[in-house]
């Protein structure tokens, strides 16, 4: 186990190598999170994949070209120039392939990425083979070497990354509009082909600088897991693209350190694995869209359902088919209740024992039938209220058959909010029968018997 | 050119390879899963570095089924992560290969890091030597041939795949366009997903053990892409691809042999040139195509305008 001190070393940063290495990780994790997210949305989280594979000829093209030239071929930029030229076309043609025949996203990344990988493999087939120049380093290239950064990686990395967080902030309403209406953007007049050409540019600048530094997996991974990973907290791209960098440049740095404190751990490796970790957590915890919540959503959806089920159907039943002003209260029998909805026993036992802790039923003579209080009446009346005005504006607005109302409006009346509530009424006030709060319901009621 | 019966074996290897892939591939184009193959096939190395780790040696078989079970679980995790947390498949297939990648990265140095298992030699095994191990010298007419392993393991692959392929051909044609109208048809379309799941892993896995990672990834997508361009019916797309992936074989071959010449330099990898030579037959097709192709779609365009 490392020591204490040896901890605090690297926690701020103290030993020269440790420090660029960190400092790197966290600027990519940075970049690539922004990146990711705006890939993420628009659904092609796999084209870092495609892009960093895409790299390869234009490594091997460029190695050629400076040995032909009468150079030894290491030239950093030139490689990197390379590498970013054939990622860029790599970009171009999946976008072509897309919209120019029914070839899908999935398909035109991989034929893309398996055909310019392949012509890089040819091409460093024919350099190993070239008397003058000896290939070895352009394999490292793709691995990349995370651990043995050195002072002008570091200066490259720095440059790239910065310039990319700068220019994306700056185009982040066009991005924005780019990822969630496409169209939209085109009728605005905006350039969407350059827009998204841009966008991918900027990615294939990430791509190229990240590659080189910390090799192809974690580029990979730094695209896509911190974006998805930060999509469970948040519904709205700002936050979600900060909360992506954020956690991008956290596993970065924790990554980073991690493997700076055991010598015999691969920091691009540790560092995938931290931002799993981080997608695990937030995938169960995540506050918008993690399993917990929306499962957790989900029953109480299921339960306000159930309950307002139960009203409604008490309230039909006591209203046997006729609008009346005075409701004649009386106690209903649970095989009624049954009749009127496809539930278990269980199920209807639930709501029951669930309205009767609420105090909306009570149960006269405990064995098999109910009967409505005064706060369960007023609910029962504003629910089956609230039924009917869906109904209404289902004929009305949306043209649903009548046949057809009652199950429509069953999907989406429990997610009606009052002011849609009131806004309804206003509109079909017509439909008011004078005096009664209830309207009369469009279709026969099927008395449950 | 010069040509040996090596050349002949190698194109007959690569041949059998890209035929297997390709059976399996327009199922996965059609599901719109045509990036398992490159997900699988950095995903096995857990599996390749477990079954080392555990039984300390580099048995083929051992790690011919870790590698397998961890190409499935690819697959499996892949499924749970796009139903559970709601993401995107793309996205969950990366989250699932790197971090599977990332571990077996980290398994290998911890346990295994003084023994050869390095990751490229593993990944990528080269077409161009597969000939050299001979296990089978049948006569034929006189004629003594020297069969290789690699030539024997892939044919029992493809053969498989293609009785797979054929057998379960309409359950996975029903399953792949509509899932749910194969649920009520009574086919078990999460059963269909799953058994090719597996058999994409296996074949994958099998293939580049002996020819190598990159034949696997392009010879899944390209081929069935290329065919779905070509027709509407799927039993002449299957047919379709396996031919254009036997003609990118030999086409591959025959070019990694010449093409360097040309410009002064020596021969070059056959995979890779087998890649480069399926994209130019389907860049051919995606222009020419009678239906689908480009031009096509440009001169009907042009037309209506007019």
């Amino acid at each position: 186990m490392p020591e204490l001190s040896d901890i605090w070393n690297v926690l701020i940063l103290r030993d020269y190598n440790t420090r660029l290495v960190v400092i790197c990780t966290i600027l990519l994790g940075c970049a690539c999170g922004l990146m990711g997210g705006f890939l993420l949305l628009r659904k092609r989280s796999l084209m870092g994949d495609t892009l960093s594979h895409a790299t390869l000829p234009g490594v091997g093209l460029s190695f050629m070209l400076l040995v032909a030239l009468g150079g030894d071929g290491k030239s950093l930029p030139i490689l990197l120039a390379g590498a970013g030229i054939t990622g860029v076309i790599g970009c171009a043609a999946v976008l072509f392939i897309r919209e120019q025949t029914r070839i899908k996203d999935d398909a035109a990344m991989g034929i893309v990425l398996s055909v310019f990988f392949g012509a890089g493999v040819a091409i460093l087939g024919v350099i190993q083979k070239m008397p003058e120049g000896s290939a070895a380093g352009l394999e490292s290239f793709i691995y990349g070497k995370t651990a043995s950064m050195v002072m002008s990686d570091f200066h490259i990395l720095v440059f790239i990354t910065v310039c990319v967080i700068t220019c994306s902030l700056l185009l982040f309403k066009e991005f924005r509009l780019l990822c969630f209406d496409e169209n939209f953007a085109a009728v605005l007049g905006w350039p969407v082909k350059f827009l998204d050409i841009l966008l991918l540019t900027f990615i294939t600048a990430v791509t190229v600088a990240g590659l080189q530094a910390v090799g192809l997996i974690l580029i990979i991974a730094f695209l896509i897991t911190p974006a998805a990973a930060a999509r469970f907290w948040t519904n709205q791209l700002d936050r979600m693209l900060m909360l992506s960098a954020l956690i991008g440049a956290a596993s970065g740095w924790i990554g980073a350190s991690l493997s700076a404190f055991f010598p015999r751990l691969p920091a691009g490796a540790v560092i995938v694995l931290v931002a799993a970790l981080f997608f695990v957590l937030s995938m169960l915890i995540g506050t918008e869209r993690g399993v917990m919540i929306r499962s957790l959503r989900q029953s109480q959806l299921e339960k306000r359902m159930g309950r307002q089920h139960l009203l409604r159907a008490l309230y039909e039943i006591m209203e046997g088919g006729r609008v009346t002003e005075e409701l004649n209260i009386r106690t209903v029998p649970f095989r009624q209740i049954r009749g009127r909805r496809t539930w278990s026993d269980r199920q209807l036992r639930d709501y029951i024992r669930r309205a009767y802790n609420e105090g909306l039923v009570e149960a006269p003579n405990k064995v098999d039938s109910i009967l409505l209080t005064e706060t369960g009446l007023v609910e029962a009346k504003q629910v089956t209220r609230n039924h009917r005005l869906w109904e209404m504006y289902l004929i009305e607005y949306a043209d649903v058959a009548t046949s057809r109302v009652d199950r429509d409006a069953d999907m989406v009346e429990h997610i009606l909010g009052d002011k849609m509530v009131t806004r309804l009424e206003n509109k079909l006030q017509a439909y008011r029968i004078a005096g009664s709060l209830v309207p009369q319901s469009p279709h026969p009621i099927d008395p449950g018997d | 050119m010069e040509w040996y019966s090596i050349d002949t074996w190698i194109v007959v290897i690569a041949a059998l390879a890209a035929g297997a892939c390709a059976l399996l591939g327009n199922f996965l184009v059609l599901r719109k899963m045509s990036m398992m193959g490159d997900a699988i096939s950095h995903a096995v190395l857990p599996g390749l570095a477990i079954a080392f780790i555990v039984t300390g040696a580099r048995a083929s078989l051992s790690m011919f089924i870790g590698a397998a079970i961890a190409g499935v679980l690819t697959a499996v995790f892949t499924q749970w992560i796009s139903r559970f947390g709601k993401v995107d498949e793309g996205a969950s297939m990366g989250i699932v290969f790197t971090t599977l990648f990332a571990l077996g990265l980290l398994l290998i140095v911890q346990g295994a890091d003084h023994v050869d298992l390095d990751p490229s030699c593993v990944l990528y095994g080269a077409i161009e030597l597969t000939p050299l191990d001979v296990v089978w010298r049948p006569t034929l007419f006189g004629l003594s041939i020297e069969v290789p392993r690699t030539a024997l393991v892939l044919a029992g692959v493809t053969l498989f795949n293609a009785v797979f392929v054929v057998a379960f051909f309409k359950e996975l044609r029903i399953s792949s366009f509509d899932a749910e109208l194969a649920t009520t048809m009574g086919i078990d379309s999460k059963l269909m997903h799953y058994l090719l799941m597996t058999l994409v892993a296996v074949t994958t896995v099998a293939c580049f053990e002996s020819v190598g990672s990159i034949i696997v990834i392009a010879m899944l997508i390209v081929p069935a892409a290329t065919a779905h361009l070509l027709t509407d019916r799927l039993w002449l797309m299957v047919v379709l691809s396996v031919l254009i992936a036997i003609g990118s074989a030999a086409l591959g071959h025959m070019s990694a042999l010449t093409v360097p010449a040309w410009f002064g330099f020596a021969d070059t990898s056959t995979s890779g040139m087998m890649a480069v030579m399926a994209g130019l037959i389907f860049s051919t097709v995606m222009l020419f195509a009678p239906k689908y192709g480009v031009l096509q779609r440009f001169v009907k365009r042009t037309q209506a305008v007019k």
